[in-house]
């Protein structure tokens, strides 16, 4: 499936297509509030955003947004109780430093969980690694070795186990590649784990495959 | 809060302003003080610029500090050399946009700029009030600005805003008041004052009860205790500014002369400032004002006074909308302090927004010349009145 073209990045209009109007959304890491922004404006939605950097705080807060700075593992932490319909992690995760905790928190303060990360098992990599013999770098994942913020690589495929393991649901999933500078993008629907460049996943407490 | 640069010539302005007053509590009804004592008749000295809408519900609120007073923009003369204290934020195009919002600023109970203060005449003797007056607390000159807000007619404000002193008001506000205010901008503040925050008021204090001129708090038919109050003010000057800031605008610099006096002249540049910002205050401000705002401060407690001592249970009352900003060099009101009133808004689940702005001047950043703060106010102010 090809969706057209926006000024929105395509992995977050696909992120924004599963949540629904007027709902409660925390995002972490919202980075200058570019997903918070279209829910805000196309969904209706209450929005809060986490984010570290102040100069990415301020933005948020200039467009409106109801934006804290401060560290996304502690400040997930003073939420009451399902007081989110959705709290996202929007290509984050692969910087977190304790995944299975803090999802677990985010499923505490929300009823879902949206997580998106780059996709380190695509066969470009896999050939990269195999054909050069040097760490992968790629679009998604641009660093070298020694200065990448992304402390923990992982595909589709890992984070399915991951979810089994942790013991929470998928409730829906998606793969994607983006194209045209993430402004168009597919949907990879065959061997997603070897086609598709990130990974989307709705999560919950309990396994309701949808 | 110290008095900060001149006009910014670059921007607009609003113009000329004017200090109106209202006067209310007159006997027998008098205004009910939290101490249990009473005071009346009180009178609010207050600025206004922009135009209230029909609806009014484009009204803002603006809270000063420990010395400023009603006059936040413009100038009351062509002539004057300097506006407002707060003319960078309040105008035309910037932070608070005047000509979108009703922008309302009233001087402090218990201070010395035309509203009610131990310098004002105690009716009772025909006399200035000096130590009789009542001490009044951060709660009282919330309800005085209540009553001003009533005889203008205004049911709901779109923002509360003030920094340090200003910014305890401004939370008092969102607590008691919570029907009234759709948003709060706190800056620069604190639910409660630290212990080092109390210590440098008390010295400040002691410095101005010690001068022999201060004569128990009634020396207004005589010499003012102007000594007392310089140091008073110089101390509060050392703790508005920073290490940096202070390394940078003084470092060992000496004022005026190649080499050490060897007697207690003014030597360095930091000693010639702090000097003349002591004097200078003297001639503007009162000794006894500065005696009462400061214990208010010391008082506010806004944990133990609506929340039993939590300051999660004291945001329960509250719903409105917030912005926090804190400061980085800002070693009065650290963030720690901003990032514990957030704590208590979130578990709340109120809507908050905060951020630690970075500067290097201390306390006093809120008052300085800043895009940065000018822009966050600007797009959140914009962001609550689109939702109104």
């Amino acid at each position: 499936m090809k969706t057209e073209s926006s000024d929105t990045r395509f992995d977050l209009r696909m992120i924004a297509s599963w949540i629904k109007p007027e709902s409660k959304v925390l995002g972490l890491g919202c980075g200058d509030g570019e997903l918070l922004y279209f829910l805000k404006k196309n969904k209706k939605v209450e929005e809060t955003g986490i984010e570290i950097k102040e100069s990415r705080v301020a933005a948020c807060i200039e467009k409106g947004l109801s934006v804290l700075q401060g560290d996304i593992n502690e400040e997930i932490l003073d939420y009451p109780d399902n007081h989110f319909d959705y709290v996202i992690l929007s290509q984050t995760l692969q910087q977190v430093y304790e995944p299975a905790q803090l999802i677990r928190t985010m499923l505490r303060v929300g009823n879902m969980g949206i997580v998106s990360f780059p996709n380190f098992c695509h066969w470009r990599i896999r050939l990269q690694l195999l054909w050069t013999g040097y760490v992968p770098k790629t679009r998604e994942l641009p660093y070298e070795w020694y200065n990448t913020p992304n402390i923990r690589v992982l595909g589709i495929k890992d984070f399915r186990a991951f979810s089994r393991q942790v013991g929470f649901g998928i409730i829906r999933e998606a793969a994607i590649k983006p194209c045209n500078d993430n402004k168009d993008g597919k949907i990879i629907k065959t061997l997603p784990n070897i086609f598709a460049t990130y990974g989307i996943f709705l999560i919950g407490n309990r396994k309701i495959r949808g | 809060m110290s008095e900060y640069s001149g006009p910014d010539e670059n921007e607009a302005s609003v113009g000329q302003v004017q200090k109106q007053f209202f006067t209310f509590a007159e006997p027998p009804h008098e205004m009910v003080l939290e101490s249990g004592l009473t005071l009346g008749p009180v009178t609010i000295a207050y600025e206004t610029c922009g135009t209230l809408n029909q609806g009014k519900n484009n009204a803002i609120l603006v809270l000063h500090a420990l010395s400023g007073d009603s006059h936040m923009a413009g100038v009351y003369r062509e002539a004057d050399s300097k506006p407002g204290w707060w003319d960078i934020m309040v105008g035309p195009g910037k932070g608070i946009d005047t000509d979108k919002y009703f922008v309302i600023c009233s001087n402090i109970l218990g201070s010395c700029m035309g509203t009610t203060g131990p310098s004002s005449i105690n009716p009772g003797t025909g006399k200035p009030y000096g130590f009789d007056f009542p001490v009044i607390t951060i709660g009282d000159m919330v309800l005085a600005q209540r009553k001003l807000l009533d005889h203008l007619g205004i049911k709901k404000v779109l923002s509360v805003i003030g920094g340090s002193i200003g910014g305890m008001q401004v939370l008092e506000w969102s607590i008691r008041y919570p029907e009234i205010v759709l948003s709060a901008i706190p800056l620069a503040t604190t639910t409660r004052h630290s212990a080092l925050a109390i210590a440098f008021n008390e010295v400040a204090r002691q410095a101005i009860m010690s001068d022999p001129n201060w004569n128990s708090g009634y020396y207004y038919s005589g010499e003012k205790p102007g000594l007392g109050l310089a140091v008073a003010r110089m101390i509060g000057h050392i703790t508005y500014l920073s290490d940096e800031s202070m390394r940078l605008k003084f470092g060992r610099r000496l004022q005026d002369k190649r080499d050490f006096s060897f007697n207690f002249e003014a030597d360095f540049q930091v000693e010639s400032y702090l000097r003349h910002q002591g004097t200078k205050f003297v001639e503007r401000f009162d000794a006894n004002s500065f005696l009462y705002i400061t214990k208010a401060a010391d008082y506010f407690d806004l944990g133990k006074k609506y929340g039993s001592g939590s300051v999660v249970k004291a945001f329960d009352r509250a719903s409105t909308k917030f912005l926090v900003i804190s400061f980085t060099s800002d070693w009065l009101y650290p963030t720690y302090q901003s990032k514990a009133m957030v704590q208590g808004m979130k578990k709340n689940g109120l809507n908050v927004s905060f951020c630690e702005i970075e500067a290097e001047c201390g306390h006093d950043a809120f008052l300085l010349p800043n895009e940065r703060l000018s822009n966050l106010i600007n797009g959140f102010l914009e962001g609550v009145s689109n939702e109104n």
